[in-house]
């Protein structure tokens, strides 16, 4: 799944350089929103 | 509605339509008349990803699936994030490298004829029944609450998105899609404010999650092992990344969209665009139907939302049993509102012991109130036995209706018939290229001018969206329509996957072998449906089943014409 030298064109994003960076941020980003939701149940059992 | 309101939604409707047309009309390019003009920057194809995928049903239906059973149905997207980087990375790079038209175009380089056929077939099968139920979806809930002629609502919008799908292609789809998802977002945020604005005076935004805790509709994330329930955090995870991974994938309604890209990057970018946005999205839409349920506790609801139903059955014979249920339940929902009264006011004094003791009771009460609701569907049923019992897609609507101004109400109208043509148009658009480029252009007609083929592709689309239009007037269906669509893409859409995966990963599988394991892992399929009362197994399931039976499948008979002496074909 990591991409190859071929498809490692710039992502053009500030502070994200490489495409591995940005699925870290995606796969981050679940993280959060599953963290949300399970605190949402949590502070209003 | 009033006048107001049909302003609002035609001028809305039509305006974009036209708009569409106009500025795309007269394209004589194939690839530009399936892809676009190739310079589709990374928003245009994230909204557009986003607005093929959200169809009508998922803003009409998935509200109500708040409203009933809360939050849970948001884990059936939980694998998208990871489906959607694995596509970036891997299926997208090959798909530009190979310029092709058409995912199944791939399958026939990596493998052979028959199977490009298989793939594109399965697809041109489930995608146009998906056709018809994108259709049918919002037409039969608006017709049924504005009293006006489903056959009529069906023939009228579906033949609008065809005349602008055939005559622009797929530029005017990027091209709409952008401004009915603008439409979508302005309608929602709307119907959110206002929903808030409408809280009985006194109860904050916390209370209302409050009141919505207390009857478990909150409950959003479900970490157990069992495989029945329809949605946990692992059949989301699981089933879902198969799901998503097969539908982003391999679905050319998608393909064909972050084709469109300028670059990979572009491309690539619009992809994880939705990674981030999907899954707070879904959860916004069953937070509204949450909060929509919580209003409901202070406003009495109908006892069942389908009320054009429930009239005309009380007015057909069964009306003094139904009086009599509208009465019990007026009585179960003001013994439940007084309830929810007497906790809130132990819980704004900070009194957790009254708050405790307030919680039976008002638990109770709402089972009573609920087992009043129960009792009208079988009231509805035993009148006339076959019918649907489901009123889920009845409650986001019925509250439009009944509670929101009017603008508003036209707006969000706009909004259900602005999804509805948005993911509409890009399945005509994947159905009409996948005939042409897929069996006209690969099997009836090779060499032949860019002008004949686009011309093909305008009939076929055409055609595809007559049949959907047919299917759509014909169909009838029980399940909660957001589930319908999500089933029927389940049943095939592992196959697909298993093809795919199979092609990038099991090098030594050839044509012949893939073939067949495709064909025997579909036939399981449907076994497994159609002995699911059975077998209990939640259809997420069937995603990861009917991928890992491809593949496996693929290698057992691979392994079995190897030792035949038969060379594997394609790899």
């Amino acid at each position: 799944m990591t991409p190859g030298p071929k498809d490692g064109e710039a992502t053009g994003l500030p502070g994200v350089r490489t495409w591995k960076g940005v699925y870290w941020v995606v796969a981050g980003s679940f993280v959060l929103w599953v963290g949300l939701l399970v605190a949402l149940e949590m502070f209003f059992p | 509605m009033n006048a107001f309101d049909y302003v609002v939604l035609l001028g809305t409707l039509f305006g974009i339509a036209a708009y569409g047309t106009w500025r795309t009309v007269g394209r004589s390019d194939l690839r530009t008349y399936l892809h676009g003009s190739g310079d589709t920057p990374w928003i245009v194809i994230g909204l557009s990803v986003m607005a093929t995928q959200a169809s009508a049903i998922t803003f009409l239906s998935t509200p109500g699936q708040g409203y009933e059973d809360g939050l849970g149905f948001v884990q059936n997207y939980f694998g998208a994030p990871f489906a959607l980087i694995a596509i970036a990375a891997v299926f997208l790079p090959i798909y530009r490298r190979l310029k092709v038209y058409t995912a199944y175009e791939y399958l026939g380089q990596r493998f052979d004829s028959k199977t490009r056929l298989l793939g594109a077939a399965l697809f041109l099968l489930q995608r146009g029944l998906g056709a018809g139920i994108t259709i049918y979806a919002p037409a039969i809930v608006l017709s049924t609450v504005m009293g006006w002629r489903l056959d009529l609502t069906i023939v009228c919008s579906g033949l609008l998105v065809v005349i602008y799908t055939v005559a622009g292609g797929s530029k005017a789809v990027n091209l709409t899609q952008k401004y009915q998802i603008g439409v979508i977002f302005a309608g929602m945020a709307a119907a959110f404010v206002v929903l808030l604005c409408r809280l009985p005076a006194g109860l904050t935004f916390s209370d209302a999650l409050a009141v919505a805790g207390q009857f478990h509709r909150l409950h959003a994330v479900d970490f157990s092992l069992d495989m029945r329930p329809r949605y946990t955090f692992w059949s989301g995870l699981l089933g879902g990344m198969f799901l998503a991974l097969s539908y982003f994938g391999t679905d050319q309604s998608q393909v064909q969209r972050y084709l469109s890209g300028s670059s990979l990057r572009e491309s690539r970018l619009g992809l994880m665009f939705n990674a981030v946005c999907k899954i707070p999205m879904q959860a916004f839409i069953l937070l509204l139907g949450v909060l929509i349920f919580v209003f409901y506790q202070f406003e009495r609801p109908p006892v069942f939302f389908n009320q054009a139903a429930w009239r005309h059955e009380s007015d057909h014979g069964g009306g003094a049993r139904l009086r009599a249920i509208e009465a019990d339940f007026a009585a179960a929902h003001a013994e439940e509102r007084s309830r929810l009264e007497t906790w809130l006011a132990a819980r704004h004094r900070a009194d957790r012991a009254a708050e405790a003791a307030a919680r039976a009771p008002l638990v109770e009460a709402q089972k009573r109130a609920q087992a009043v609701r129960s009792e009208a569907k079988q009231a509805l049923l035993d009148a006339r036995p076959g019918a649907t019992a489901n009123d889920s897609d009845y409650v986001f609507i019925t509250f439009i209706l009944d509670h929101l101004p009017h603008g508003i109400i036209g707006l969000l109208v706009a909004v259900f018939f602005a999804a509805a043509f948005s993911s509409k148009a890009a399945e005509l658009n994947a159905l009409g290229s996948t005939t042409t480029v897929d069996f006209y252009r690969h099997l009836v007609r090779r060499e032949a001018a860019d002008a004949h083929y686009v011309a093909a592709s305008k009939w076929f689309t055409a055609l595809w969206g007559l049949i959907a239009i047919g299917f759509a007037l014909g169909a009838n269906l029980a399940e909660n329509l957001i589930q319908a669509v999500n089933i029927i893409g389940s049943i095939f859409y592992g196959v697909v996957l298993g093809l795919f995966l199979s092609a990038f990963f099991l090098r030594r599988v050839g044509g012949t072998a893939v073939f067949w394991a495709a064909l025997a892992a579909q036939t399981l399929i449907f076994a497994l449906w159609i002995f699911r009362s059975a077998l209990g197994i939640s259809y997420l399931w069937y995603n990861v089943i009917g991928c890992a039976a491809c593949m496996l499948f693929s290698m057992a008979i691979q392994a079995v014409l190897d030792g035949a002496g038969a060379k594997p074909a394609g790899a």
